[in-house]
């Protein structure tokens, strides 16, 4: 209301800006002094690969975190938001990347949630049906509002989102991977909703892996990298080329594929796996997969979110079933045995979350790293500690870990090193393969360079590699073989000569899906 | 090498901040201290506390708690729960009473009188098999633990009452001529001046204790609790372990029924109840969490403990039993605050001890 009063608002006139913002952890710097501007009533597009500040730097702009240096200007004032609840009511609105929705609740409850309406006999539902009519109206979409959510299509969901953010007149709306999870026909509703949105003068800050996708939409792309702006432009002076190359820079090497040794024989071969969706859908998120991978190599799976990585890798390790084919490990079925069996046999995964799935927090880094392997020290009955203490010792020297020692607790570490406790744990079990989800997922980029280092020692001396990743500059780095995966398929196979463009081609990145 | 040197000496004053902080060690020794405060406060109050004889009958009152405190501490370090242990006690004691009582075939037209040694073995045994039906609706059919021990506890103290139609077994003695007389010896012999109960209870928790820090059941065990999720990608048969804590829980109540049976030369079918609740705050009290792979048997001993030698205290100083219930219930949720008060310590603690030595490490690599 005050912006109105000191003049009309234009159309392209700098509504939030960050100036010179900085984020650090402790020792990560995460964001270093980004200049950001948010034009009303158009689309900005923020372009970078997995850590490269994109979300931290969302996140500072809608009030969840506060930035270490740096200033957030609103309207030409400069503003501290002390919370995201405060941001929202000066009219800026973050659409998260997981959905923050009750499945349980009405579209109408969902939508009015933490600020119902009350009336004088309680909250006044017939007011909020009539509010979210005239919301689902205003985005042309036939929602009615007592169906409950989990009902609903994700990209139904995506718009109940958006229409929570609008009910509370949001003029700047963040949205972090909306298109993601969506059909190709629900990204183009979501797209004539973006539009609808700019016409009312509403700006929009737009995250996507989809690259061309969201060159259809953006006005302004804007790129980071390691946590620093690299570039911005109009959208009408860039091509995807120029956002690659921004991206990725030329620079940085993790290394190059191990050579000068002969691969051995098939040492894992997937025969036509197919994993069902978790929520019981019916349709396969791995379909009909097949893969060799012999001694000595590493193969890399590349695909976005969504291609089905995660559950082809879990199928092969024995965390989720299959619905269909066989898991041979060196010529013998392994299909129908536990994770404990094959992780006996030689099989193991390093698990995408490593809080979630990798560590125990509660046990110490030493007794982390022995867990997959306590039948190497059981001597009778009982463990023998002093076997113990030498396979941690081996294991903390072999991986590299920074640690005080094995008695050290786990939540001592940094990301980088906790992840070396992971990998360190599945290696000490002597595996012949080792299935690695996104293993440089939150560590920094030297704790990255390490990691595959010793994933190159340790394939020159037998052992098959597969580990997957969504960036791409990790594929060109030590894999002998590049495998694209999209939509629980392989797309396509590269050799080590690839290039990103063809890659990224390949996994339905740059290619508008229809 | 001469870099890791200083930067590790830094950190460890921040750790101890001066080598000796009063607060941690409280904190950490607190069920230690709470048993010391009570032994020194009840011995002042009464001149017959403070005797070798009156700690051996408080001890052996304890060893009932004991026991089913050591199997509730198997089963909340994997992050569940038994609410069944009292009435897996009450029936057990049942059962046994029912066996002295002599059993009658009536087809074969005998009455067997097993021998005392087979009735506590089949005694374990049924506390074994609820364990059994409790850890596999929990870990097959996915039954959440508080739900499942609850429906258990029910069935098994129904089943408990309709055997002995709610009467009590009086006579178990046994006859000298039917080979079966002992019973009473778990409750009232001496080893050495201390009673049997006692003695039971520091041997199982010994083996217990053995199993949890020397046996790779107890690595699996901690591993599961801890994180259930990573336990299972490393290989841990998670719920094989899952069933077993459940089944040792239900033995442990068995044998724990057998002391009381015999210390009261009676077994009646509401012997028991609430005795799921005590030993769950004696286990509290020893500093375990709920949420499972944190605890000791030595906190937990030092929880029963600090249960019986409160109550027993209360009842010879003349409180009212009224009262006696107030003070428990105080004493358990004063645990639970510290324990809250340790783990947040503990979540925060590394974070910043990680902080201050990260730059001199990063620095310096």
């Amino acid at each position: 209301m005050s912006a109105a009063l000191k003049s009309a608002p234009q159309i392209g006139d700098v509504v939030l800006s960050a100036h010179n913002v900085a984020k650090s952890y402790g020792n990560v710097h995460a964001l270093k002094g980004v200049n950001f501007d948010i034009r009303r009533g158009k689309v900005t597009t923020l372009f970078g690969e997995n850590g490269a500040g994109k979300s931290t730097l969302m996140k500072i702009l809608s009030g969840v975190i506060t930035p270490t240096s740096g200033d957030i200007v609103l309207d030409g004032e400069r503003v501290v938001f002390s919370s995201s609840t405060d941001a929202r009511d000066r009219g800026i609105s973050i659409i998260h990347q997981e959905l923050s929705l009750a499945p349980n609740l009405s579209v109408r409850d969902n939508i009015f949630m933490g600020r119902e309406i009350m009336g004088p006999t309680g909250v006044d539902f017939a007011e909020e049906a009539r509010q979210v009519k005239a919301l689902m109206a205003d985005l042309n979409e036939v929602i009615d509002p007592l169906t409950r959510v989990e009902e609903l299509r994700l990209g139904q969901q995506q718009i109940v989102e958006i229409a929570r953010a609008l009910s509370v007149d949001s003029r700047i709306l963040i949205m972090d991977e909306p298109t993601s999870a969506l059909s190709a026909t629900e990204v183009e509703v979501l797209f004539k909703v973006i539009r609808d949105l700019k016409s009312r003068g509403v700006s929009i800050v737009y995250i996507s892996h989809h690259l061309e996708e969201a060159l259809q939409i953006t006005d302004y792309a804007v790129v980071l990298r390691d946590g620093a702006m690299t570039a911005k432009a109009d959208v009408a002076d860039i091509d995807l080329e120029w956002i690659v190359r921004n991206m990725v820079g030329e620079n940085f090497d993790l290394g190059s594929p191990p050579s000068g040794y002969e691969f051995g024989e098939v040492a894992l071969s997937v025969k036509g796996i197919s994993v069902a969706d978790a929520s019981g859908t019916g349709y396969s998120v791995v379909d009909n997969l097949s893969l060799d991978v012999r001694a000595g190599e590493i193969v890399c799976i590349y695909g976005l979110m969504g291609a089905g990585r995660t559950e082809l890798l879990e199928c092969v390790a024995g965390r989720v079933p299959s619905t269909g084919g066989k898991v041979m490990l060196e010529n013998q079925d392994v299909s129908k045995l536990s994770i404990a069996d094959r992780i006996g046999r030689g099989l193991a995964l390093v698990p995408e979350d490593r809080q979630r799935d990798g560590l125990v927090q509660t046990m110490s880094v030493g007794t982390n790293l022995s867990l997959a392997s306590i039948g190497t020290f059981v001597k009778g009955m009982l463990l023998s500690r002093g076997r113990e203490q030498a396979l941690i010792d081996d294991s903390i020297k072999n991986v590299h870990i920074k640690t005080a020692g094995g008695g050290a607790p786990i939540g001592s570490l940094s990301g980088g090193n906790q992840q070396k406790v992971v990998i360190g744990k599945i290696l000490a079990t002597h595996p012949r393969v080792i299935l690695l989800d996104e293993p440089s997922r939150g560590i920094d980029i030297g704790a990255k360079a390490e990691v595959f280092k010793l994933l190159a020692e340790r394939a020159t001396q037998g052992l098959a590699v597969i580990y997957s990743t969504s960036e791409v500059t990790e594929c060109l780095s030590i894999a002998h073989r590049i495998i694209v995966m999209s939509k629980g398929r392989i797309s396509a196979q590269f050799g080590s000569d690839a290039t990103k463009e063809q890659i990224m081609a390949a996994s339905g990145e740059a290619v508008i899906e229809h | 090498m001469s870099v890791a040197g200083p930067s590790r000496t830094t950190t460890k004053p921040g750790l101890f901040s001066g080598g000796f902080d009063l607060g941690r060690l409280l904190l950490e020794g607190r069920a230690f201290f709470a048993l010391i405060i009570i032994i020194v406060v009840f011995s002042m109050l009464s001149p017959y506390y403070f005797s070798t004889a009156n700690f051996l009958t408080m001890a052996s009152h304890v060893a009932i708690f004991g026991i089913l405190a050591v199997g509730m501490l198997l089963v909340i370090l994997n992050g569940g729960i038994d609410l069944s242990v009292g009435s897996t006690l009450g029936l057990s004691g049942c059962i046994a009473g029912f066996m002295m009582q002599g059993v009658s075939l009536k087809v074969f037209g005998v009455i067997l009188f097993p021998p005392v040694w087979v009735v506590a073995v089949l005694a374990c045994c049924l506390g074994a098999l609820v364990g059994l039906v409790n850890g596999v609706l929990i870990a097959r059919f996915k039954v959440p633990a508080f739900v499942a021990t609850l429906g258990v506890m029910y069935m098994v103290r129904g089943v408990a009452l309709l055997m002995t139609n709610g009467l009590t077994y009086n006579n178990l003695g046994g006859k000298p001529e039917l080979g079966n007389t002992g019973f009473d010896w778990l409750g009232f012999n001496r080893l050495a001046g201390v009673p049997l109960g006692v003695i039971v209870l520091v041997v199982i928790a010994f083996l217990v204790s053995v199993m949890l820090n020397r046996s790779a059941f107890g690595r699996w065990l901690y591993a599961s609790g801890g994180n259930e999720r990573a336990a299972e990608l490393s290989g841990v048969p998670v719920k094989r372990v899952q069933i077993l804590v459940y089944v040792l829980s239900g033995v442990c109540a068995s044998i724990a029924g057998l002391i009381l049976s015999s210390q009261l030369t009676s077994a009646g079918p509401t012997a028991g109840t609430s005795y799921e609740l005590t030993a769950i705050a004696a286990v509290v009290i020893g500093g375990a969490a709920l949420t499972g792979g944190r605890g000791n048997i030595r906190g937990t001993l030092l929880g029963a403990f600090v249960i019986g030698f409160l109550s027993d205290g209360l009842v010879i100083i003349g409180i009212s039993s009224y009262w006696q219930t107030v003070f428990t219930g105080a004493v358990i949720v004063l645990a639970v605050l510290l324990n809250a008060i340790q783990y947040s310590r503990r979540a925060k603690k590394p974070a910043t001890t990680g902080q201050t030595t990260s730059p001199q490490l990063g620095g310096k690599a």
